[in-house]
C-alpha cells in the first residue's frame, strides 16, 4: 500500500509541481499582493511596502468605478452570455438539420472566427460599425434607420462589443453543441415521431431535456469567459465613451499595469474570482436540480 | 513578487528562496547575454517613441560620421505600450541605456530612482541652460532629498497648446484679432455664434481631452496643495476655470462632444463647425496636409487667453534620459548632446514638425518665418509644469471626467470637486505617509 503510495506520488509529482510552482504559488503571491499597498513607491524602494489588511478591497468597494466596471461586465454577460449561445444552439441547429447541405463547409465557416485574432477582426469591425461610411450603418439605411454612432455613443457601444465578442465566440461553443446534438439517438425522434409529436414538441421535449447537461458545460465556460471581458473594449473603444465598455479586467489592468497599483490590482483579480466562482456554483447547482438529470 | 517572500521562515524557505534568486539571476544573466548589457563597449540602446523613433535613425548617419566608435541600437515602442514597457523593465532590471521619456512621466522615474542627474553633464557640455524655455526646462527638474533639484531629462522637442482659429469667422463677426483675455474670448464666441443662422459654435473643447481645462486652471493658481499632497480643486483657482469651461459649454458656445464624436476635426473646421480649437503644435503640419486648399488663408494659431491678458500653458513635450543602470553613460551622453545640437534640432523639426526645445534653434527659417509657429514660440515663454507627482496622469485623467459630469449636467460643480478632491486625497495618501515618515 505504502509503494503503491510513493509510486501515486512520484508520479503525479511533476504535474503536482508544476501546478504548485505555476499555480498555487502566483495564486498565493497575488493574493498576499492584494493586502498590500504594492505601489511605484514600494517598486523604487521596498521599505515603503504596508501591510493595509482588507483595506484594498474596501476602499475598492467604496469605489464608483468599481461598481460601472461591475456593472458593465453583468451587462455583457446578462445580455451576451444568451445572445451567443442562442447563437450557437440556432447554427448548431442548422448544421445537424436532415436538409443541411455542405455540413463541413459550413462548419468550418462558422468555426472560423473563433481562430481569428480579436486585435485583427476588431479593425475590421470598427470600419463595419463606422458611424458615416460602415456596412452596418448602411445596411440600417436601407431600412430607413438613422445612423448609429455605434463605437461613440455611451448607449450603443456595449450592445456593439456584446454582437462582436458573440460573432466571435458563437463557433466555439456550436462545435460543442453540435456533438451533442449529433450523440442524440435516432429512436427518440422516431417514437416522438410515431406519437404524433411535431417538430416543436419534438424539440421541447426531446432535443431540449437532453442538451441540458451541455447548455451548463457551455453555460459555466461561457460566462467565466465572459466575465473576463477585456479585449473587445481595449482593441475597440478603450474602455469608452464615458467609460460604458470599462470591464472588470480592464480597471484591474489599469490599476496595475498603467498606475502600477499590483495591491489594488490584485485584489480586482480577487473580487473577480469571487464573483465568477459563485456564479459557477449556482449554475452548478442547476444543473444538479435540471430535469435532464432526473 | 516581493510581498509574498516577505514572511519567511525556516531552511525550507531559505532554500526555495536560493532557488528563486538563482532563477532571478539567470534570467537576469540570459537577458544581458542577449542585449549586451555587460559589455561597457557595447552598442547603445535607445529607446524612442512613435515618430520620433522612425525619424531619429535618419538622423543618427551624422552621428556616426562624428563618432565611429558608438554603434546605436534604436528601438521603436507605441506611445499606448510605451509606459507599461518602460515600468516592466524597470522592474525586470532591462532598461535601456537612453530613452525619450514624455516629459510628465519624469516624475514617476525620478520617484523610482532610475534616472541619472544631469547637471555638471550639461554644463560641461556648455549648453546654456537659458536657452532652454523655463517652463520646459522646470518639468525636468525634480527635487531631491537633500532639497536641492536636480536635472533628470534633457528637453528635446516640445509642446504645449494653443488656440487655433478661423480668421474669416472671426472677422466676419467683428473682431479683428484673435481675443487675449477670457471676456474677449468669450464675446468673440457669442459673436461668431449668432452669425450666418448659428451654424458655428464658437469653440471645440473635446470632451475627452483633458488638456484645455489644465491650461485654463494653470493661469489661475495650483490645482493641489500641501506640498503636493492634497486636491485643491474646490478652491477658487481650479473653480474659476472650471466655471469658465462650464459655461462655454452651457452658453452653447461648444458643442458637447469628445474627439471620437467629431469624426474628423480637420473637415468640421474647414466646413465652419467651431471657430476655434485648442490643441498642440502638431495641427500645424495637419491643418496643412488636411485642410483643402482654398481654406489655408483661413486660418491662424494665437497664444491662449488668460483671465485678464495672454496666458500660460501646458508644458509638454518630450526629454531625453539616462538611465542610471547604463554601464555607457558617456556614450549615451553624446548621442543626447549630438541631438540637443541647434542643427540637429533644426533638421528634427523639419522632418517631424516637433519644436525644438532651444531657442537658438528657433532662428532657422522654417520656425523663424512662419506664423503658426511663432504663436508657439510665445506662448512657450508662458508655460508652466504640472504638478511634479507619480500620480499626476491619473488626477489628471479624473479631473476631466468630473468636468464632463459637470458639463453634461450629471452633477452640480460643488459637489463633482468636492468629490474629485476627495478622491485625490485618498489617493494621495501613501505621499502623505512618506512626507511624516521623512519629517
Amino acid at each position: 500500500m505504502t509503494r503503491h503510495g510513493a509510486a501515486a506520488w512520484i508520479l503525479a509529482g511533476p504535474a503536482l509541481g508544476v501546478i504548485a510552482v505555476f499555480f498555487a504559488l502566483p495564486v498565493a503571491a497575488g493574493l498576499a499582493l492584494s493586502l498590500t499597498d504594492f505601489d511605484i513607491y514600494a517598486l523604487a524602494d521596498l521599505s515603503t511596502l504596508r501591510f493595509v489588511g482588507l483595506q484594498n478591497y474596501a476602499h475598492l468597494l467604496q469605489t464608483p468605478l468599481f461598481w460601472q466596471a461591475l456593472g458593465n461586465t453583468l451587462y455583457f454577460v446578462v445580455v451576451g452570455v444568451p445572445v451567443s449561445i442562442g447563437l450557437s444552439l440556432a447554427a448548431a441547429l442548422l448544421l445537424a438539420s436532415r436538409f443541411a447541405r455542405w455540413q463541413p463547409f459550413f462548419r468550418t465557416a462558422l468555426f472560423a472566427p473563433v481562430v481569428t485574432t480579436a486585435v485583427a477582426v476588431a479593425v475590421i469591425w470598427r470600419y463595419l460599425l463606422h458611424t458615416r461610411y460602415g456596412l452596418v450603418n448602411q445596411g440600417l439605411a436601407a431600412i430607413g434607420v438613422a445612423p448609429i454612432d455605434w463605437l461613440g455613443d455611451p448607449h450603443w457601444s456595449m450592445p456593439a462589443i456584446i454582437v462582436f465578442a458573440a460573432w466571435k465566440n458563437f463557433g466555439y461553443n456550436m462545435i460543442i453543441l453540435l456533438a451533442a446534438l449529433q450523440a442524440v439517438p435516432r429512436e427518440l425522434y422516431e417514437a416522438a415521431r410515431m406519437d404524433g409529436a411535431g417538430a416543436l414538441r419534438r424539440f421541447t421535449d426531446v432535443t431540449f431535456p437532453i442538451l441540458v447537461p451541455t447548455f451548463v458545460l457551455v453555460g459555466i465556460l461561457t460566462v467565466a469567459g465572459y466575465f473576463q471581458l477585456f479585449a473587445e473594449p481595449y482593441v475597440m473603444t478603450q474602455g469608452g465613451p464615458l467609460r460604458s465598455t470599462f470591464s472588470m479586467l480592464y480597471l484591474m489592468y489599469e490599476e496595475g499595469f498603467r498606475w502600477w497599483n499590483l495591491g489594488n490590482a490584485s485584489a480586482v483579480a480577487f473580487l473577480l474570482f469571487v464573483v465568477i466562482f459563485c456564479v459557477s456554483w449556482v449554475m452548478l447547482r442547476f444543473d444538479r436540480d435540471a430535469p435532464g438529470r432526473r | 513578487m516581493p510581498g509574498a517572500g516577505a514572511p519567511a521562515g525556516g531552511g525550507r524557505r531559505r532554500a526555495i528562496r536560493r532557488i528563486g534568486w538563482g532563477s532571478v539571476a539567470l534570467a537576469g544573466s540570459l537577458a544581458g547575454c542577449g542585449r549586451g548589457k555587460a559589455d561597457p563597449e557595447g552598442p547603445l540602446d535607445f529607446w524612442a517613441m512613435g515618430r520620433e523613433a522612425e525619424v531619429v535613425v535618419e538622423l543618427l548617419a551624422a552621428f556616426r560620421a562624428r563618432h565611429p566608435g558608438v554603434q546605436v541600437r534604436v528601438q521603436q515602442l507605441p506611445w499606448t505600450a510605451a509606459h507599461e514597457k518602460l515600468l516592466t523593465a524597470y522592474a525586470g532590471d532591462a532598461l535601456p541605456d537612453l530613452c525619450q521619456l514624455g516629459n510628465t512621466w519624469l516624475p514617476e522615474f525620478s520617484a523610482l530612482g532610475a534616472l541619472e542627474p544631469l547637471d555638471e553633464r550639461l554644463a560641461a557640455a556648455g549648453i546654456p541652460r537659458d536657452d532652454y524655455f523655463a517652463g520646459i526646462l522646470d518639468t525636468n527638474l525634480m527635487p531631491a532629498a537633500d532639497g536641492a533639484s536636480r536635472l533628470l531629462g534633457v528637453p528635446w522637442y516640445v509642446d504645449t497648446r494653443l488656440l487655433f482659429y478661423r480668421t474669416d469667422l472671426l472677422r466676419a463677426a467683428g473682431h479683428a484679432a484673435p481675443p487675449e483675455t477670457w471676456s474677449q474670448w468669450r464675446a468673440a464666441m457669442q459673436d461668431i455664434r449668432r452669425l450666418a443662422g448659428a451654424r458655428s459654435y464658437g469653440v471645440l473643447f473635446p470632451l475627452n481631452e483633458p488638456d484645455p481645462l489644465f491650461a485654463l486652471s494653470l493661469q489661475q493658481g495650483p490645482v493641489l496643495g500641501e506640498d503636493d499632497t492634497r486636491g485643491a480643486f474646490s478652491q477658487p483657482p481650479f473653480r474659476r476655470a472650471l466655471d469658465f469651461y462650464a459655461e462655454v459649454f452651457r452658453d452653447g458656445l461648444a458643442p458637447p462632444m469628445t474627439n471620437t464624436q467629431v469624426s474628423n476635426v480637420w473637415d468640421e473646421f474647414a466646413r465652419g463647425l467651431f471657430a476655434f480649437y485648442v490643441t498642440g503644435p502638431w495641427n500645424i503640419g495637419e491643418f496643412r496636409r488636411r485642410l483643402p486648399a482654398e481654406r489655408q488663408k483661413d486660418w491662424a494659431a494665437a497664444p491662449l487667453p488668460g483671465p485678464d491678458g495672454p496666458g500660460v500653458s501646458t508644458a509638454g513635450g518630450s526629454s531625453l534620459v539616462i538611465f542610471k543602470g547604463s554601464r555607457r553613460k558617456e556614450a549615451a551622453w553624446k548621442l543626447i548632446s549630438f541631438l540637443s545640437e541647434p542643427e540637429t534640432m533644426q533638421r528634427f523639426h523639419a522632418l517631424t514638425g516637433d519644436l525644438p526645445a532651444r531657442r537658438s534653434a528657433w532662428r532657422a527659417p522654417a520656425l523663424a518665418d512662419d506664423p503658426p509657429s511663432q504663436a508657439f514660440a510665445r506662448q512657450l515663454e508662458r508655460v508652466r509644469a504640472a504638478p511634479k507627482i507619480p500620480e499626476w496622469e491619473r488626477i489628471f485623467q479624473e479631473m476631466q471626467l468630473t468636468a464632463e459630469r459637470v458639463v453634461r449636467g450629471r452633477q452640480g460643480a460643488d459637489a463633482a470637486c468636492r468629490q474629485l478632491d476627495a478622491w485625490v486625497d485618498a489617493l494621495l495618501e501613501k505621499r502623505r505617509w512618506l512626507r511624516s515618515r521623512r519629517a
